[in-house]
């Protein structure tokens, strides 16, 4: 078992007073297994991403990391399981503005002290960046940045990687370019994948799928 | 112009009162510092303008010896007897004990009521006015100087400025010695018709019609255009504030405006709608800062009173009245500068299109092509300053290398920063190391301006502290050597002083007459002052040429020493003839520096001095004697003659008040000085702010791969700091060059003396600390913000739907 | 505020002490104490020409010519030239030191309009003066001086100049009589105190000449009275001002009349001049001087017409103004003016009234 989570609940203040996003949720997820966690828009999934990457902390129930409680860890703590045991892709900013794309690549690799140049090597190679090495963010195209984002997460190979709509910006073809990609990196870096979308079309390329709906796993 | 449509606009302001408060303030700082310096400026010159027209009856027209010299009693007769109505003058200098009143005696029986200051109302005042004893009419800052030191009764009026004091002609005559003989004549404004001409009347006198400007105003100029010129300083520093608060504003209601326009608000009615947002803005905001301005000259105009009192003997009331011409032009400024920052930003709007892609965009981006531009224009302004350094002349020429080196460094100071910064990421290994310097180099655009303001400030500070630093240095040395005798002694009569002279050589070990006139030379009216041959004067007058034998030569009355400022500005030559009043030509011998003297000064031997003008008062001594022995020796001539105890100085009592004077005069730069860095501080702060605004979606793909907060916030104190230290590194240099310009081109054209520039290290440290201090100050408040992020709004940053 | 003003304080600085307490003091503070000053004693023969000259350890001392003119088309013209000197201590000072004051009035009157100008200057310096061989007395560039050449008295051929605002005269007078001592033997008693002052007169002048008035020259032809005095303390502290009287009467002889004012008694003294110039001295009984018109004048009241009796000399007319408005504008106000009499006998005259 790489993570776990039980009854994990989670609520937030709105407007119109807390509103309870998760109410219960249970998830476990094997190491280099991925896994599609879809559900409408609303539905918890991004905020169930954020607690499993130690973004933010669960109200109730516990997170389990190759066997240590995530949840109850300090702001430190957190910090360093993000530095060294997760990595994340998002739909949008997931790059470093200031930096250039090859620097971008591999910041979070030298931040978790796993820099592995021949790996980097080929990660640029498979991903097609050679040609944009030398580039900012703004000077890439949104399919272009996101093979950005996950060449820089797969370079630090993480045991997990936690992806949060990664292709909700792109068009149809691109997405499923940048998806296969992934998915066959992670494959190959042995990192276990959570990745939440709204498409079952994308959610089937995954080996599992779980749906989440009204704050429950129902599937 | 619409209603609703120009309160969607402003309903900007209430989402963020805080950028608001800051565009205010930013013009009202601006305008404060403007509009105090320019009411300092006013209250002076109307001082001067006053003191002419009561001091001088500049209001009418005056006659004067052409050859400068006194005007026989017989002139005046003639031209009254030949119908002319004109009435006499006889003023000067007089020392009443410590205290140097300039006298002004007139004569109310034929003065125009427009020549007299005084309304002498009641009958016993003119009785005592012009009989008896006589009465001296004073301000009653002068009364209280007065008190006790002379016997001639005082009345005090409110009219009269400073130092000076209005008597009957022959209580004038009496004091000043001058048998009767006139300084000008005034001419009434009535006369009658025929009158025969004044070239047959009295050939040897020169008409000067009304009106002249002061002699005081020309003299102060330099003074006045230096305050300006930091007053300018400051309100352009506080202009990068409006700038930087204007440019955020319209960057935030890109969408707003697009909304408007596209509902049919036309573009021309929305630039009508934002030119007046930002009038009406300039408005309160200039109202504010001209009251500020006031309470700030009020806070400033004693030192400055004391620094034209100090420098020029000029006389300026140390309050403060609310006068049109600088309230006018301060409000004129805040409005001009408001909307001059705000230029670009209108500019930009005309030229948005209605539809354009609706993506936010750094505000302040600067392309590499504008970085460039603006490095070649500061490049060229730097080789402008540099040609007119070496090429120019003339005060206004040294206060525009003054303005080109400081903007030109301040236009590439972007440059340098940026180039420094990618160099020490090109030199960095460890990633949060390169990231940190890559994402300083990115808030560089942002920060520029209040980087470029700081220069500014912190150059200023650094030129100044230096040139009055190097001032100061050189003033106590000169002053070592020129206040050589160790008691001033000034007799209260002439027979006192005769008695003064037996007395004194058995008591000490020399006695070195102090005794002047005053003349024109050169077409100038200035002192002459006569020297013993002593070895005091060889050994340490303070002589910048001369010739080998230059104390001989002035010994002998051959030979005249002229001080450095009448050497400079009249570009004479050691061993030129110049010719002192009465026709007396002599040899130019050599040059000496006379600081805090605004005014040419001639010296030449005291024997023939006395030969020349043998009528010279002679009440002024210096005594040499042992330190030691000085204090008993100033008790033994207290009680031997009776003399008050201001009447006898102690050198180190003289160097006290000269010293004093020297800080004073330097006080009110040092005002402007603080003033324009807390602006510079608070253009930092608002820069800032404006950007913390835009750093999370910068941050968060930092925080979430695992660096905290609380790490992330120290290193954006750090990456302010650095970029502090960077321009503070920067200014130094900068500074340097513009103590220089000062020393080397300002003062000379200003006070007509040059000093050595010397180089204070520790100054640099207090400075780095006070810049420090701001610098931390400023990047709190941002900071804090960052540190106690809710990490609710870093993951909003990632949220999908937005 | 004009050069007025100035003029104004000055002289009120001969009233010597507060405004409040001038009425004390007599008018123009002639009522002083003689403090330093010499005072006139009775038996003092005067000299001359050395009392034509000024007197500095007097306190105040004047030179006065009126003068009753007429044009060629026989309209009548009043002309008045004076000197004033007022001490502020008696004696000489070095050069602006000098405590004596000299104040120079001069008018013209005609039957409408009343020209006036004064000027003040300070002694020592040579704005004004008095000096006695040959005679010339000056303020700026007016003056009174003795023609050159003239045999007799200093005074008996004089020329005068004065100019203002809008006029200036130039006449020249020619004296037809001797000097006139008035009182007793110039020694002439103010009041029943016994203040009194050294004063004679030469009323004989015949004059011709030249005034122009608003750039119109008028030749001028008649005749022109005068006087002389000075003293240290003419008037006693209660003596408010005068009536003064110089009639030219159609037989030569002249009449000198004046009243001081006080309000425990007036003082009269008038002098009956023959036409060969013997003086009368007339006790003040028998002299009746009585006001019978009043003229509003610069916001006072003023007896312009006047009814003149000395029944031992069978005198009895009545005196008409050339002017009504013939007031002195300048730093001590008063009235003064050109008349004409008709009664018992008729001719001109001059009148001169202070302290109203």
């Amino acid at each position: 078992m790489l993570l776990s989570l039980s009854k994990i609940t989670k609520s937030y203040q709105s407007a119109e007073g807390p509103v309870q996003v998760l109410k219960g949720v249970d998830l476990d997820l094997m190491p280099a297994e991925s896994v599609a966690l879809t559900g409408e828009s609303g539905s918890g999934k991004s905020t169930l991403l954020h607690l499993a990457g130690g973004l933010d902390r669960p109200d109730t129930g516990a997170i389990f990391m190759n066997g240590r409680d995530v949840g109850t860890l300090d702001d430190n703590g957190r910090a360093r399981y993000r530095r060294s045991e997760v990595g994340l892709v998002f739909q949008q900013f997931n790059l470093i503005p200031s930096l250039d794309v090859a620097a971008n690549i591999s910041f979070h690799a030298r931040l978790a002290d796993r820099f592995d140049l021949e790996w980097e090597r080929e990660l640029i190679d498979r991903l097609g960046l050679e040609p944009l090495l030398r580039r900012y963010p703004e000077q890439l195209s949104g399919g272009q940045q996101q093979r950005v984002a996950i060449g820089r997460t797969l370079a630090a190979r993480p045991p997990l990687v936690l992806a949060d709509e990664p292709t909700g910006n792109l068009d149809e073809t691109t997405a499923d370019a940048v998806l296969d990609l992934m998915l066959s990196l992670t494959q190959n870096a042995g990192c276990a994948l959570l990745l939440v979308t709204h498409s079952t079309r994308l959610a089937d390329k995954l080996d599992r799928k779980v749906l989440l709906r009204g704050g429950r796993i129902v599937a | 112009m619409n209603r609703v449509a120009f309160a969607a606009l402003l309903s900007h302001w209430r989402h963020r009162p805080l950028q608001l408060a800051t565009l205010i303030l930013g013009i009202a700082l601006a305008t404060a510092l403007w509009s105090g310096v320019q009411a300092i400026n006013a209250e002076a010159r109307a001082s001067y303008t006053r003191a002419a027209s009561i001091l001088e009856q500049n209001g009418l027209a005056q006659l004067l010896a052409r050859d400068g010299n006194p005007i026989p009693i017989t002139v005046f007769a003639k031209l009254r007897r030949a119908g002319w109505n004109v009435s006499p003058v006889i003023e000067g200098d007089y020392r009443f004990g410590p205290a140097r009143i300039r006298l002004i005696g007139i004569d109310p029986l034929t003065m125009p009521t427009e020549g007299r200051a005084i309304a002498m109302s009641s009958s016993p005042d003119v009785v005592t006015f012009i009989g008896g004893q006589g009465l001296l009419v004073v301000s009653p800052a002068t009364a209280a100087r007065l008190k006790d030191l002379t016997s001639v009764p005082v009345k005090v009026s409110g009219d009269i400025p400073d130092d000076a004091a209005f008597t009957d002609i022959s209580v004038a005559d009496r004091l000043l010695e001058k048998g009767g003989a006139l300084s000008r004549i005034v001419i009434g404004p009535s006369q009658r018709p025929g009158l025969p001409a004044l070239a047959d009347v009295a050939p040897e006198l020169a008409l000067q019609s009304a009106g002249d400007r002061p002699d005081m105003a020309r003299l102060t100029d330099s003074f006045h255009l230096n305050l300006t010129a930091f007053g300018f300083l400051a309100f352009v520093v506080g202009l990068f504030i409006v700038y930087s608060a204007t440019g955020l504003s319209f960057e935030q209601r890109r969408a707003t405006f697009r909304t408007l326009r596209s509902v049919g608000i036309s573009l021309r009615s929305l630039t009508a709608m934002l030119i007046a947002e930002t009038l009406l803005f300039a408005f309160i905001a200039g109202l504010f800062g001209v009251v500020i301005g006031y309470f700030l000259a009020s806070a400033l105009l004693p030192g400055v009173a004391a620094t034209l009192s100090g420098l020029y003997g000029a006389s300026v009331p140390g309050s403060l009245s609310l006068r049109p011409e600088w309230w006018l032009a301060g409000m004129a400024m805040a409005l001009a500068g408001t909307m001059l920052s705000s230029v670009q930003s209108l500019w930009q709007v005309r030229h948005m299109p209605i539809l354009a892609a609706a993506q936010p965009r750094a505000w302040a981006r600067a392309s590499a092509m504008a970085l460039r531009l603006q490095s070649l224009l500061g490049v060229a302004l730097l080789m402008v300053a540099a040609a007119l350094a070496f090429g120019g002349s003339g005060l206004l020429s040294g206060f525009a290398v003054l303005g080109s080196l400081l903007l030109g460094a301040a236009l590439l100071l972007p440059a340098f920063l940026s180039g420094a910064l990618q160099l020490a990421e090109s030199r960095s290994r460890k990633a949060m190391t390169v990231w940190f310097w890559a994402d300083t180099r990115l808030q560089l655009p942002g920060l520029s301006l209040a980087l470029m303001a700081l220069l500014l400030a912190l150059a200023a500070n650094v030129g100044v502290g230096t040139m009055v630093s190097s001032f100061r240095l050189t003033f106590l040395g000169w002053l070592d050597q020129r206040l050589a005798a160790e008691l001033y002694i000034t007799a209260r009569s002439e027979a006192e002083a005769a008695r003064l002279r037996e007395w004194l050589p058995q008591h000490s070990n020399a006695v070195l007459p102090i005794w002047n006139t005053e003349g024109k030379v050169l077409g100038e009216q200035m002192q002459i002052f006569g020297v013993a041959d002593d070895r005091t004067y060889r050994d340490h007058w303070p002589l910048l040429m001369g010739t080998p034998d230059v104390w001989g030569q002035v010994e002998k009355g051959e030979g005249a020493l002229v001080n450095e400022q009448l050497w400079r500005s009249r570009h004479i030559r050691t061993g030129q003839t110049i010719t002192l009043p009465e026709g007396w030509a002599v040899k130019v011998a050599g040059v000496y520096s006379d600081y805090g003297n605004p005014k040419g000064q001639v010296i030449v031997g005291l024997d023939a001095l006395v030969r020349r003008y043998p009528t010279i008062a002679k009440l002024r001594y210096g005594i040499r004697v042992d330190p030691s022995a000085a204090p008993a020796l100033k008790r033994e001539i207290a009680e031997a003659f009776g003399l008050p105890d201001s009447n006898i100085i102690e050198q180190a009592s003289l160097k006290r008040r000269s010293q004093a004077v020297f800080e004073q005069t330097f006080a009110v730069t040092g005002a402007l000085n603080v003033l324009t860095l807390a602006v510079a501080g608070f253009a930092m702060f608002t820069s800032l702010l404006t950007l913390s605004g835009s750093r999370l979606p910068q941050l968060a793909p930092v925080w979430a791969m695992g660096v905290r907060r609380r790490d992330l916030a120290v290193l954006e104190v750090v990456r302010t700091l650095a970029l502090w230290l960077a321009t503070f590194l920067v200014a130094i240099p900068v500074g340097l060059a513009l103590a220089w310009v000062l020393l080397a081109i300002v003062n000379v054209e200003a006070f007509g003396w040059r000093l050595p520039m010397m180089i204070f290290p520790a100054d640099w440290l207090r400075l780095a600390a006070v810049a420090l201090l701001a610098a931390l100050a400023s990047v709190f408040i941002p900071v804090r913000r960052l540190a106690i992020v809710n990490p609710a709004d870093l993951l909003r940053v990632f949220a999908n739907e937005r | 505020m004009s050069v007025r003003k100035v003029i104004a304080i000055v002289l009120a600085l001969l009233a010597a002490g507060d405004p409040g307490r001038a009425h004390a003091q007599g008018f123009a503070g002639l009522g002083s104490d003689a403090q330093n000053f010499s005072v006139p004693e009775r038996g003092r023969e005067l000299v001359f020409p050395l009392d034509h000259g000024p007197h500095d350890d007097f306190r105040i001392e004047w030179w006065y010519v009126t003068a009753n003119l007429q044009t060629a088309d026989g309209r009548p013209l009043g002309v008045q030239w004076t000197l004033f000197r007022s001490a502020l201590a008696p004696g000489e000072g070095r050069n602006w030191s000098n405590p004596q004051i000299w104040i120079g009035h001069a008018a013209v009157t005609t039957a409408d309009r009343h020209y006036v100008a004064e000027r003040l200057g300070r002694g020592g310096v040579g704005q004004a003066g008095v000096i006695i061989d040959p005679f010339e007395a000056w303020i700026d560039d007016w003056q009174m001086k003795a023609v050159s050449g003239a045999s007799g008295d200093q005074l008996d051929e004089i020329e005068l100049r004065a100019s203002g605002e809008n006029f200036d005269y130039e006449i020249m007078l020619d004296a037809q009589g001797p000097l006139v001592l008035q009182g007793d033997r110039g020694y002439s008693v103010k009041s029943a105190q016994g203040q009194a002052s050294y004063y004679y007169s030469q009323p004989f002048y015949e004059v011709h000449g030249t005034v122009t008035l608003d750039g119109s020259q008028i030749k001028v032809t008649g005749k022109a009275w005068l006087d002389r005095e000075w003293s240290s303390q003419p008037l006693a502290a209660s003596q408010v001002g005068w009536d003064w009287f110089s009639l030219h009467l159609a037989s030569g002889e002249k009449v000198m009349a004046f009243r001081l004012r006080d309000g425990a008694g007036d003082f009269i003294s008038a002098n009956w001049i023959s036409a060969d110039g013997k003086s009368t001295p007339l006790p003040s009984k028998d002299v009746i001087l009585e006001p019978l018109r009043e003229a509003h004048v610069e916001g006072k009241s003023i007896p312009v017409e006047w009814r003149v009796r000395i029944p031992d000399k069978g005198l009895d007319v009545r005196t008409k103004p050339l002017n009504d408005q013939a007031w002195m504008k300048t730093s001590t106000p008063y009235w003064e003016g050109p008349l004409s009499f008709q009664g018992t006998t008729a001719g001109v005259g001059y009148l001169e009234m202070t302290g109203y």
